[in-house]
């Protein structure tokens, strides 16, 4: 960690975005997080994801649980809502926020202890529900805070910075956002932001629930020889399936792909999800056979990303729920509270 | 690209822009921090070490390291270098224990510096503690050359002058003041070992315009003029005065003529207002007191009646950027401008003139009247003969004296010693020193300070138009010096990468405030620079690239803007970055001693 606060100087030329902001405005407070964290680079994926969105960061709504990760909020935007809330339970929060002010863009911040350990049931309920979020967890395989244990994203096999293995079975956080409904699925690496900002952008536009796990390595605890969440053992044995770019106007396109392996996908703003398949066989609109496909992987000890699976017009939970079209500070009194005879109705209705 | 080789002393020297900007390469940010240390008689002799006339420089110079200064790119004012020199002359204590030791005993060779001007003077401080017998000759009766004659009481109080040229007379020169040298034969027959030529550019230029034969008594050369005031014979200036010219002299002129009780003063200048010779700050001081300047008015005749002078016509012309994007002038068509004046200054130049060396013995000189000289060694056609300060290649400034002076005494030495002035010179060098103390402690205030530049306070105007030897800048007090002094950016704390140590973890490209440092695919160049999170489009400034790391990437840091704040290197996991000082070993005659 540094207690030196980034100096506001900046580059001369440094672009402002169509809100006319630059990135420099949608940074946070010096992290106190160790240094090299991969943490740190979210962080700054997300603040150059928001910034190249022009996105105002007086309506985004960050939540977070407890843990490294759960710090994050903390150090990328700054000038929106914030609520650091108990050990695993960010998913309540988020859903409480996303249900009350449906016009936020909610971004939950969450840690493999926070969602595989102690939040697990938050996390998968908050999958199912489809809350319209992104949610990323900065996923290092270990207990940081309180000097490396292992955690239960760990791979069996992979060793502690002692050099002792891991006896137990990982539990795959993508596996499961894939299998109880997520409408977006993506796993990413901290140090490779080529790949995690278009994810982070897509996400954040995603209507519904995106997910996003980061590979973080923790340079304190976990990023040996022996570990599997090490800058090196995951720059070794990950391959990219599916890259994607989120395109407004269609013209923002960066990299050269071999044609027919681009595929654009609508989104219900209008906007465009540009998906280039590095893997020709691989189909990220089939939700079953993603499934099979990270699984295998796993087991043969290969970290797959990019953007596994999306389904664009799977909804959110206000669709579910049939709710208000606006954000509940939005509404007048006699629309919150319609009196006792609308009660009443409701209840007759049940009868 | 290929790495780049950090042990090449140039490449560190080029990202300390104001060290690498000054002809004497002094090393400015160290002295800076010493300043802000509030040890000032550390940051004279480091200053005294390398450019000699600190106090003086410290009010006169020209400043070429100014305008090279990192803030100019970073925000927008550049440090106030020159005045934090001012600051550690004014505010130094007992400098005696600092200084060189002059051997009694001398070494047996004897060189004869012509002229007692800043460049002859730094010879003499270099050779000096080598044991040689140093013979200064000056037709003056003082040292100083055009310090003293030239640059006006208020900008460079006489005492500020003295402490420093007696400081090296009092080393042990043989000064031969009141001797004018009239023909260099004689010098050299008079059997000095070797001779060191600093006379200056003693010629002012003159304009040979309709009428100017009739008027002689009312027109004078300007820095004859200046010399004139100094010396005490010139105290008054009567009725309407015109300065031509657009240099530091005419700024000079214009300023004195004001204080010797000028009616009015006003300067013309042939070309436009931004392309003046006369720095910046001299042309706002002029302006301030009160002096208008006219610009792109070539003088056409001097008007005169009955051996009286009238006035000046001027043409009236206009800059147009020709397609080589040079200045031309063009006449507007208006009609000829007359301007009354009763004395006029010219200061349109000076040259280089020395009838007093004959031509045939052996010291040759070009189309220009300079004489031919190696560049390094400024030795001229005559082995023993070597030239510095503005007689080498015309005009310049103090500080170039300085410079020249380092590189004739180096070469005096080794031809006396028996050694090749070429082959044999100190080599150029660096050193790197990590700064690092201890977890987040750096031996450097890191921090980066937003602060605007401060302004040197001004005497009272009134009081300073009424007395030309009042002192216009009063100069930073330590307060404010102390506060300049934090703006400076530690340009020579280097960010040093290892990249066996790197684990591409990005935290340094995450923290860097000015977006300096990408990881990215090898590439040439041109296409590298355009590759890079923030382009680097400025391409004076150089890249520094490093070997391949295990993603096959490199690291390449864009040395433009780089504000050296040693976060990429708090936020290295791995020490990979290290702030590191480089020292940069500027040959010095001194240098032979270390």
């Amino acid at each position: 960690m540094t207690f030196v606060a980034k100096p506001r100087v900046h580059h001369p030329r440094l672009p402002v975005n169509e809100i006319g902001l630059t990135r420099r405005d949608y940074e946070g407070a010096v992290s106190t997080l160790c240094a090299g964290c991969g943490h740190d680079s979210v962080s700054a994926a997300i603040v150059q994801a928001c910034a190249e969105l022009s996105l105002p960061p007086h309506r985004f709504a960050k939540i977070s649980g407890i843990g490294c990760s759960s710090k994050t909020p903390s150090y990328f935007l700054s000038r929106s809502h914030g609520f650091n809330s108990v050990h695993g339970r960010m998913p309540s929060v988020a859903t409480g926020a996303n249900l009350a002010n449906r016009e936020l863009y909610c971004v939950g911040i969450s840690g493999d202890g926070d969602s595989a350990s102690i939040g697990l049931g938050q996390f998968a309920h908050i999958v199912r529900r489809r809350i319209n979020m992104l949610y990323v967890v900065d996923n290092n395989g270990t207990y940081g805070l309180t000097k490396g244990q292992f955690s239960a994203t760990n791979d069996k096999g992979s060793t502690s910075k002692k050099g002792k293995p891991n006896l137990y079975e990982p539990i795959d956080l993508v596996s499961m956002a894939l299998q109880i409904g997520a409408s977006f699925v993506a796993r990413s690496f901290s140090g490779d932001k080529r790949q995690l900002v278009p994810l982070i952008k897509a996400g954040l536009m995603h209507r519904g629930f995106a997910f996003i796990d980061v590979i973080s390595p923790c340079v304190a605890f976990n990023n040996h020889n022996g570990s599997t969440k090490s800058y090196e053992y995951v720059r070794g044995h990950s391959e990219s399936l599916v890259a994607a770019d989120y395109v407004r106007g269609g013209s923002e396109i960066t990299a050269d792909y071999e044609p027919g392996t681009t595929e654009d996908v609508r989104m219900p703003d209008g906007s465009l999800l540009r998906l280039h398949k590095l893997d020709r066989d691989y189909d990220p609109h089939d939700r079953v056979g993603a499934l099979d496909h990270v699984q295998r992987c796993q087991a043969e000890g290969e970290v797959v990303t990019g953007l596994l699976y999306v389904d664009p017009n799977a909804g959110d939970c206000h669709e579910i729920l049939d709710t208000v079209e606006r954000p509940l500070n939005s509404l007048g009194e006699a629309e919150l509270c319609p009196g006792s005879e609308a009660l009443d109705g409701i209840n007759a209705s049940f009868r | 690209m290929k790495p780049t080789n950090i042990f090449d002393p140039n490449y560190f020297h080029k990202v300390v822009d104001c060290q690498w900007a000054c002809p004497a390469h002094t090393p400015v940010p160290d002295y800076i921090r010493l300043i802000a240390q509030e040890r000032y008689t550390e940051a004279y002799m480091l200053n005294w070490d390398s450019n000699v006339f600190p106090g003086i420089l410290g009010r006169t110079c020209d400043r070429p390291c100014e305008p090279a200064c990192r803030r100019v790119r970073t925000e927008e004012k550049p440090v106030a270098i020159c005045r934090l020199k001012r600051v550690a002359a004014d505010h130094k204590g007992d400098i005696t224990p600092y200084l060189p030791r002059v051997p009694t005993e001398k070494n047996g060779k004897r060189v004869a510096l012509l002229g007692a001007g800043p460049a002859s003077l730094a010879v003499a401080r270099d050779l000096l503690p080598f044991g040689y017998e140093v013979h200064l000759f000056e037709k003056d009766p003082f040292g100083g050359g055009m310090m003293r004659t030239q640059i006006p009481a208020f900008r460079l109080p006489a005492d500020v002058l003295e402490e420093e040229v007696d400081l090296i007379l009092g080393m042990g020169v043989e000064c031969h003041f009141g001797h004018e040298v009239t023909s260099m034969k004689d010098m050299l027959d008079q059997g000095f070992d070797a001779y060191f030529v600093g006379t200056g550019a003693p010629r002012g230029r003159d304009l040979d315009l309709p009428g100017r034969q009739e008027v002689d008594d009312h027109i004078s050369i300007g820095i004859d003029w200046l010399s004139s005031v100094a010396f005490g014979h010139t105290t008054k200036i009567e009725g309407k005065v015109i300065v031509m010219g657009g240099g530091n002299t005419a700024m000079d002129c214009c300023r004195t003529a004001r204080r010797l009780g000028a009616e009015s003063v006003t300067v013309v200048v042939r070309s436009a207002f931004e392309v003046m010779k006369a720095s910046e700050w001299e042309k706002e001081d002029a302006m301030s007191e009160g002096i208008p300047i006219v610009n792109n008015r070539p003088p056409k005749e001097f008007v005169h009646e009955n051996g009286k002078l009238k006035g000046v016509i001027f043409e009236c012309v206009e800059p147009v950027k020709g397609e080589d994007g040079r200045l031309r002038y063009e006449p507007t068509g208006e009609p000829d401008v007359f301007m009354e004046c009763d004395h006029v200054l010219m200061a349109i130049g000076q040259e280089n003139h020395c009838p007093w060396i004959e031509r045939d013995i052996g010291i040759e000189f070009d189309k220009w009247d300079c004489p031919i000289l190696d560049e390094t060694t400024l030795q001229s056609t005559n082995p023993k003969v070597f030239f510095g300060g503005d007689s080498a290649f015309g005009p310049e400034n103090i500080i170039w004296a300085s410079a020249h002076a380092h590189r004739a005494a180096i070469s005096i030495h080794l031809m006396l010693s028996g050694q090749d002035i070429k082959a044999d010179r100190p080599p150029e060098g660096v050193n790197l020193l990590s700064t690092k103390m201890g977890m987040h402690e750096w031996s450097y205030d890191s921090e980066h300070d937003p602060a605007k530049r401060y302004l040197v306070p001004h005497a009272d105007k009134d009081k300073a138009l009424a007395n030309i030897k009042v002192e216009v800048e009063l100069g930073f007090d330590r307060e404010l010096g102390a506060r300049e002094a934090q703006r400076c950016l530690n340009c020579d704390v280097q960010t040093v990468f290892t990249d066996r140590l790197c684990i591409e973890c990005d935290a340094c490209v995450d923290i860097c405030p000015m977006d300096c440092i990408t990881f990215t695919e090898n590439a040439e160049e041109e296409a590298l620079r355009q590759r890079l999170t923030a382009p680097a489009s400025n391409t004076d400034q150089d890249l520094y690239v490093s070997g391949e790391l295990p993603t096959g990437r490199v690291m390449v840091k864009d040395e433009d803007v780089c504000v050296h704040c040693g976060l990429c290197a708090e936020r290295c996991p791995t020490n990979a970055w290290d702030m590191q000082k480089s020292v940069i070993h500027v040959p010095q005659l001194g240098s032979f001693a270390e």
